[in-house]
């Protein structure tokens, strides 16, 4: 076995060209399915992170509410009171269109103004840095209050404390800043970032807004293991009221990411199997250069077998030079194929890392092709006549 | 111990090309006993590479017998074959058939590595067949690096290495000069008077006098069985 390897090896540097161009089809092979696995999986995985940062459990629903056919907060909350166990939290979200908020004689053009109810920062995941959220007495006695992002707080008051219990005028009218939300996003604390925001109870921006409906929800479920049958409750609920599927849509993030996942899933192996094409065709390129190694040997196996080498011993020796080769192969495709990823995911800003299975699936693909595409060769080698192979010169 | 080494019995080989028949070996009746050193001698195309092809157990009769050491071989599978060649036949070739990225002691180590033999032992068998062959000192050199009979004789070392009960020898001086021919020559006549039995194959009657039993083959019938002496008046050669 040992002394297998040996020749194995010896044979392999008696040929470095041939050797190299072989292993060369693996390498790509191997490189190519590790690149495209991990850059796809890790790029896939940072949409999933991001909706997982949102809430695995905020299901959202968007109507379009018309005069004849509509729901509205009420009808919401009768929901939740259908269905205690399933709903931890929900609020209306109502976005303030052609608003114009006014802090002293500054514009503030492109801070979003929305209409949410007391439970809207639990569902944001948010916090109070200064003063308090919006209470369920300012939602039910249409208080003119609001509370506002540390944005907003900074840019226009200087600090959240300066900006807690001053004013900011929306449509002329003057609302009293109860409350300022936590930086949420550092790298995004600009004009119409995350943090750029103005929430006042929903009630007084449905008044606000021409029209008065309320065309968006959220909520939290309590678990996502209620998420189906909150989706399916709620478009049963919702189809009776509109009758047309176009008009409205119930979006859980947790569906989303099983979805995602799923498409990771199929997309990865697709792309596997695409580079196991690659794979495929140099393990024939092995083949065929293991072929043509063993007609150049023809003399070589005759000898052996004249002096009492078994048809096990030449075989042996004919797949371990196929394995190792390919084997070799395997190991440079892997090394290039996780710097390639590295070196791409950091280009894509992907966070993309070679992902086990992928190495661990192309290196036992790489020896397999070793010993499958080696083994006709080796078994031609080994079922060879000493006495015609002696014969050849 | 009174089987005789070799033992062929009404043995044929018949080769088919296109709807002719050659009888390449025609009944084919030999004995030989250990301890004997035999020539057989032939023209080319007589038939003696067939035979020595099935004397060293590379090939099956077309019908026949052949028993080596007392087991018949006709019947035997090709591992079995590699085994009865590994431990009872020690080859010489015409060509020597050297490994040549082998170095001259991987080389006579070769029989020894199918045998099973473990490394230790392996080296010091191997060298000890070298040094028989005077180049013990050379191991680690390649067989391009010696002379043809240099090389003749480390194909020798490697055929006694498994200590064979046979040593079989092809046209062992087909490829040398007369004088490594002779060096050769005596060398398995020395072989010879410690014990070896020895087959020697060649076309060349000189040479086939140089054993003690001569067997001469023509169109693949055995036409000369008897010593060298009977077979030097018979045929008219000046020994
Ligand atoms: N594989 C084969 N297929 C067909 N015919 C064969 C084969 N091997 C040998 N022969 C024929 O058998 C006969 C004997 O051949 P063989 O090789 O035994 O002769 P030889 O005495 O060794 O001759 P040489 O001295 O030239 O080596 C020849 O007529 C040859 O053509
Ligand atoms: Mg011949």
């Amino acid at each position: 076995m040992l002394q297998s390897f040996k020749l194995a090896i010896k044979a392999i540097l008696s040929n470095k060209i041939r050797s190299a161009l072989t292993m060369l089809g693996i390498i790509i092979g191997v490189a190519a399915v590790i690149i495209l696995v991990s850059i796809v999986s890790g790029y896939m995985g940072q949409m999933v992170e991001q909706f997982e940062e949102m809430g695995v459990n905020k299901i959202t629903i968007f109507c379009r509410n018309m005069n004849t056919r509509h729901i509205d907060d009420d009808d919401m909350y009768k929901f939740w009171d259908e269905h205690p166990t399933w709903i931890d939290s929900l609020s209306p979200t109502v976005t303030l269109s052609s608003a114009i908020a006014k802090s002293g004689s500054d514009n503030l053009d492109s801070t979003t103004i929305t209409g949410v109810s007391e439970d809207y920062l639990d569902i944001m995941k948010y916090k109070v840095e200064e003063g308090r959220n919006l209470v369920y007495a300012d939602v039910a006695g249409r208080s003119s209050v609001c509370v506002i992002g540390s944005y907003v707080a900074n840019t226009f008051y200087g600090s959240a404390e300066k900006a807690y219990e001053d004013t900011i005028k929306i449509n002329g009218k003057p609302f009293t800043i109860v409350g300022v939300i936590e930086t949420q996003d550092e790298d995004n604390f600009e004009e119409g970032g995350t943090d750029d925001f103005i929430w006042i109870p929903y009630t007084v921006a449905t008044k606000m807004n021409r029209n008065g409906f309320i065309n968006n929800f959220v909520m939290n479920s309590t678990d996502t293991l209620y998420t189906e049958e909150i989706t399916e409750a709620l478009e049963e609920k919702l189809s009776n009221v509109f009758k047309n599927d176009r008009l409205y849509n119930v979006m859980a993030n947790s569906s989303i990411i099983k979805q995602l996942n799923q498409s990771i899933g199929t997309l990865t192996a697709m792309l596997a199997g695409i580079a196991g094409i690659s794979l495929l065709v140099a393990g024939i390129g092995v083949m065929n250069i293991m072929l043509v190694s063993v007609t150049e040997r023809t003399r070589e196996i005759g000898i052996r077998k004249a002096l009492g080498a078994r048809q096990g011993v030449i075989m042996q020796q004919f797949v371990i030079e196929a394995a190792v080769t390919s084997t070799i192969g395997g190991v440079f495709g892997i090394a290039i194929g996780a710097f390639a990823t590295k070196s791409i995911g950091a280009v894509m800003d992907i966070k993309a890392n070679p992902t086990v299975w992928a190495v661990l699936l192309s290196f036992g693909v790489s020896v397999a092709i070793g010993l499958i595409f080696g083994y006709l060769p080796a078994k031609n080698a080994a079922r060879l006549n000493p006495i015609d192979a002696l014969r050849v010169d | 111990m009174s089987d005789p080494l070799i033992d062929i019995r009404n043995e044929y080989k018949i080769y088919i090309m296109g709807n002719e028949q050659v009888y390449a070996n025609d009944n084919i009746n030999l004995k030989i006993d250990r301890g004997e050193f035999v020539s057989i001698v032939g023209k080319s195309g007589s038939g003696k590479s067939t035979l020595m092809n099935i004397i060293g157990a590379l090939d099956k009769p077309t019908s026949g017998k052949y028993f080596l050491n007392g087991r018949d071989t006709s019947t035997m599978s090709d591992d079995e074959l590699a085994d009865i060649r590994n431990k009872t036949i020690g080859f010489i070739f015409q060509q020597y058939n050297l490994l040549p990225k082998l170095t001259l002691l991987e080389n006579v180590e070769l029989p020894l590595l199918y045998a099973g033999i473990k490394v230790k032992e392996r080296r010091i068998k191997a060298l000890e067949s070298l040094s028989k062959v005077g180049l013990k000192e050379k191991y680690n050199q390649y067989p391009n690096q010696l002379s043809g009979g240099q090389q003749q004789r480390v194909s020798i070392a490697r055929a006694l290495a498994g200590s064979p009960s046979l040593l079989l020898a092809d046209e062992p001086t087909g490829a040398l000069d007369s004088k490594t021919s002779g060096d050769v020559l005596n060398f398995l006549k020395k072989l010879h008077s410690e014990g070896n039995t020895i087959v020697m194959i060649t076309h060349d009657n000189a040479i086939a006098l140089e054993a003690k039993r001569v067997v001469r083959i023509h169109d693949g019938k055995i036409i000369f069985d008897g010593d060298t002496e009977s077979y030097a008046t018979e045929f008219q050669i000046s020994h």
